[in-house]
């Protein structure tokens, strides 16, 4: 018995370890570290995350305790108050309680609780009560069984799946304001090292809000069940310096580029279903149920992150969406070669 | 039955044909019979459930893995869910009340015993017709067939829109027709704790489980109620034109939340205030002292009961709910932390000082105690509304949650089943496979479900069928699976010890345990009436006073 209770102690001890190195990821990104995309919560890049990780560590802080003393407690009358083989037979003495400890007890987790919630509550309306400022960008994200569209209606632009930003100076903040909505069914807006997330619910719009204040992609993706795809509706979102921005507007305000030497795959895409789903700017092309195809090319992936923006990519994506992202609402085109190859062509124009 | 079960002339009972023993099993309405059959039941779907979660943990193994597709996963962690909170939760905690209510409290059945009978049936059937979709759910459309629109089936995705066929239906119904039966039950254990009580038992004498159960009973009146409600409505939207949920016409997706999480969240409450009531059985007899605090153990119960009846939108945080409501239901789900927290301390109080003996019981109660301070703690922090902006919907919330049903519920659970196993069977369970199944079991849990906190952290949602390489969460992933087939093992242990242990365990004798309360009173198993002559108790533990007579309770109380 003595030889198992050791044994299983060891194990424990190697558990612990093992724990110990797991937790040890949530430390691989030090903030303001490194720039590779990451989605560590503790890693935050905007005022929003950033204020929630200083309540986050103030909570931790604060059950940490509780937990120490509470298994302290535990672990001690487990060790002290064990039977012996002397006490065989004998009851301990018959105690039912005690009104301090009871009220002691009662008492000091309402104070812990008062002090929580004030802390709690300063944080949910310094995060939710922000009002729009002049200065912001607005943006209107929607969400798509599996994608996402982002729509910039005072700048006339339509895009998908990578959201682009401004990134955002403390002293002269230009901060963004999402308006979300859902044409289908419920998903959450999650990009961890931005801001905590928000669900996009038909017919209940919502918004939230970030102020990245460096550079860079940062990493997301839908965070509430929305269907079959729900795993691949990733999310970018590109943080750009003031003049990356201003010259990813102007690339973006432009109509899709005519060129005359992909005339067979434009007649391709019109004369097939992909009008029905997809806008081209400026050509006959205008359906809104698919990703708006007018500057394809600007963007790193197809299909929601899901795959990168490469030639062979595109190809397989349009022939068999399904080899990419098996329950995608994309159907498959089924095009002979020369059509398909025609209409990659088009594509790979679309700047 | 048993040989040491009290003959009493003419009731001796003989051998019968299997065919016989089978018909009286099927129909009985002996409250101990019912109750096994709930347990079994539940071990059933606990077996399914636990298949099922070994899938959903072998296609996570790693990023882009192929193991089932994204609709067959969508489906196991659908059923996964929702076969483990209705068919097997809620039946065994039913089970262990049925069973264990009535002799309690010196009662001979349950108030209504063929309204029990019924009750089991509508719930078990309930299972089956949620199982049956699995054949029938494809309806003409050639579309999926178990359900596969996650164990809340947030609106709109169950409307016929997005769930087409009929796979969304069976979920439906299985809900309501299990519903029902909960709801007997619910009123069942209420007229039994209420008017069938020995002479002599109070209520301020009643056994904490009787007590706790009580709490349970009347908390599924108030939630299993509206659940039933949204069903009716959700299948009016799908089949009679309605549009309650059909955000294409005007419809609220929002109320659908509303009416799942005002069901969803007393509902845990519904499975650990049983746990609580087995903790409140064990501990007090393996430290050998009674339970610290008796009435504010009472109190707190009934606290937690009101307070968990206005939390649920703590479930809601992120849909964008005004700061006015975020920070209501961020104090309402903190104050509930308050009589939890008095419970953990008056179980360790009646701990303190007392001769604590380590049998497998009480190792599951002990493993329950740590495991339910760490999960309440993580359940805090996500009442810190903007912490779980960032944690709800990912995986730290399934860690946590997990924390309180697996590490929590179904460690008192295991409790129980070791504890009064000899009271069902008149053998005991094995100790030494006992602490083989504990420390597997143990070790598996706290393998899966410590790093499964840490993907969340690092923004891995639930609910995806699989991920992209390079996000950090491969190789916890893998530690996460590992742990799972630990707890299988653990599993196919206990299995093995209830089979074994029932055709060669020690006989139990009727007090295997020294323990305080009146089943332990009549014999292992109880005849079919329970009690020769209904006993008549003069304090909290009748045994107690029984024993030492130089010193009974009913000299303080």
């Amino acid at each position: 018995m003595a030889l198992r209770m050791k044994s299983s102690l060891d194990c424990g001890w190697q558990i612990v370890l093992l724990l110990f190195w797991s937790a040890r990821s949530l430390w691989a990104v030090q903030p303001g570290g490194s720039t590779a995309p990451g989605t560590n919560i503790f890693s935050p890049a905007s005022t929003p995350a950033k204020s929630i990780v200083d309540l986050s560590v103030f909570v931790l802080v604060i059950t940490g305790i509780i937990f120490v003393v509470v298994c302290t407690l535990l672990v001690y009358s487990i060790a002290k108050f064990r039977e012996r083989a002397v006490d065989a037979g004998r009851e301990p003495p018959q105690v039912y309680g005690s009104t301090q400890i009871e009220l002691a007890w009662t008492i000091i987790p309402i104070l812990i609780v008062v002090v929580l919630f004030l802390a709690t509550a300063r944080v949910i309306h310094a995060i939710e009560d922000v009002p729009v400022s002049v200065g912001g960008l607005e943006v209107t994200a929607i969400g798509h069984q599996y994608w996402w569209e982002f729509r910039y209606p005072k700048l006339g632009i339509v895009t998908a799946n990578e959201l682009h930003i401004p990134v955002s100076d403390p002293n002269h903040p230009t901060p963004t304001f999402l308006q979300l909505l859902s044409v289908d069914t419920d998903h959450s807006f999650w990009v961890p090292e931005l801001a905590g997330k928000t669900d996009l619910i038909p017919n209940h719009p919502n918004r939230m809000w970030m102020d990245p204040q460096r550079t860079g992609v940062f990493l997301g993706q839908c965070a509430q069940y929305c269907g079959t795809q729900h795993a691949k509706m990733l999310l970018r979102v590109s943080v750009d310096s003031p003049e990356e921005f201003a010259a990813w507007i102007r690339s973006q305000q432009q109509p899709a580029a005519q060129e005359a030497g992909v005339n067979a795959g434009k007649r391709v895409f019109e004369t097939n279903a992909c009008m029905n789903c997809h806008t081209v700017a400026g050509t006959a092309a205008n359906g809104r149920f698919g990703p708006d195809l007018t500057h394809l090319m600007s963007r790193v992936t197809i299909a929601a992150g899901a795959a990168e923006n490469t030639h062979n990519n595109l190809r397989l994506w349009i022939q068999d969406p399904s080899a990419i992202k098996p329950g995608s609402l994309m159907p498959a085109m089924r095009l002979s070669d020369a059509d398909l190859d025609a209409v990659v062509s088009y594509m790979e124009t679309l700047r | 039955m048993s040989s040491n079960a009290l003959t009493i002339p003419g009731t001796q009972i003989q051998a019968r044909p299997w065919v016989d023993q089978l018909h009286q099993w099927l129909t009985t309405v002996d409250h101990k019979r019912l109750g096994i059959l709930y347990i079994l039941s539940a071990l059933l779907f606990l077996a399914i459930g636990g298949v099922e979660a070994l899938i959903i943990r072998i296609q996570l193994m790693h990023s882009h893995n192929n193991f089932v597709s994204p609709e067959v996963f969508n489906r196991m962690f659908t059923m996964h869910g929702t076969t483990m909170i209705f068919f097997v939760a809620m039946p065994i905690l039913f089970g262990f009340a049925n069973y264990l209510v009535p002799l309690m409290i010196g009662a001979r059945d349950m108030a209504f015993p063929r309204l029990n009978a019924f009750s089991f049936w509508l719930s078990f059937m309930g299972g089956l017709l949620l199982y049956f979709s699995f054949l029938g759910g494809s309806g003409l459309y050639g579309a999926g067939n178990a359900p596969d629109v996650g164990w809340w089936a947030y609106a709109p995705l169950g409307s016929r829109a997005f769930s087409p066929g009929h796979s969304s239906d069976y979920w439906t119904l299985a809900l309501l027709v299990s519903g029902l039966g909960s709801i007997g039950t619910a009123i069942n254990i209420i007229a039994t704790v209420l008017c069938m009580r020995c002479p002599g038992m109070k209520l301020s004498r009643m056994p904490l489980l009787a007590w706790l159960n009580l709490v349970m009973a009347g908390m599924v009146l108030i939630a299993i109620t509206p659940l039933s409600a949204a069903q009716i409505m959700l299948l009016i939207d799908r089949y009679l034109g309605g549009h309650f949920f059909d955000t294409q016409a005007g419809g609220s997706a929002v109320l659908w939340m509303h009416f799942f999480w005002i069901f969803g969240h007393p509902e845990v409450y519904i499975l650990v205030i049983p746990a609580f009531a087995f903790l409140s059985e064990i501990i007090p007899v393996f430290s050998r002292k009674p339970i610290f605090g008796y009435p504010v153990m009472v109190a707190a119960t009934v606290a937690i009961g009101l307070v968990s009846t206005s939390v649920w939108a703590h479930h809601m945080f992120s849909i964008g709910m005004n700061s006015y409501a975020n920070s209501f239901f961020a104090i309402t789900t903190m104050a509930v932390g308050i009589p939890t927290g008095i419970k953990i301390f008056n179980w360790i109080g009646t701990m303190w000082g007392g001769k604590i003996r380590l049998k497998v019981p009480m190792l599951f109660c002990i493993g329950f105690l740590f495991q339910f301070l760490i999960a309440g703690l993580t359940g805090i922090m996500q009442a810190a509304v903007p912490f779980d902006w960032q944690l709800t919907l990912s995986y730290f919330v399934v860690a946590h949650f997990h924390y309180v049903i697996v590490g929590g519920i179904l460690f008192a659970i295991f409790g129980a089943f070791y504890y009064w196993y000899p009271k069902m069977t008149g053998r005991m369970l094995s100790e030494s496979l006992g602490k083989w199944h504990f420390w597997f079991f143990l070790i598996g849990f706290h393998l899966t479900f410590d790093v499964m906190h840490i993907p969340g952290l690092l923004g891995m949602p639930r609910r995806i069928y699989t991920y992209e390489p390079g996000r950090g969460w491969d190789t916890l992933n893998l530690i996460i699976t590992i742990g799972a087939f630990i707890q299988a093992i653990a599993i196919l242990v206990f299995v093995a010890n209830l089979i074994i242990s029932y055709f060669r365990g020690a006989e139990a004798g009727n007090d295997p345990w020294d323990a305080w309360t009146l089943e332990w009173s009549t014999s292992s198993p109880p005849p079919p009436y329970n009690f020769a002559t209904v006993p008549t108790v003069a304090s909290r533990r009748p045994l107690w006073d029984l024993k030492h007579p130089e010193d009974p309770d009913s000299h303080y109380e």
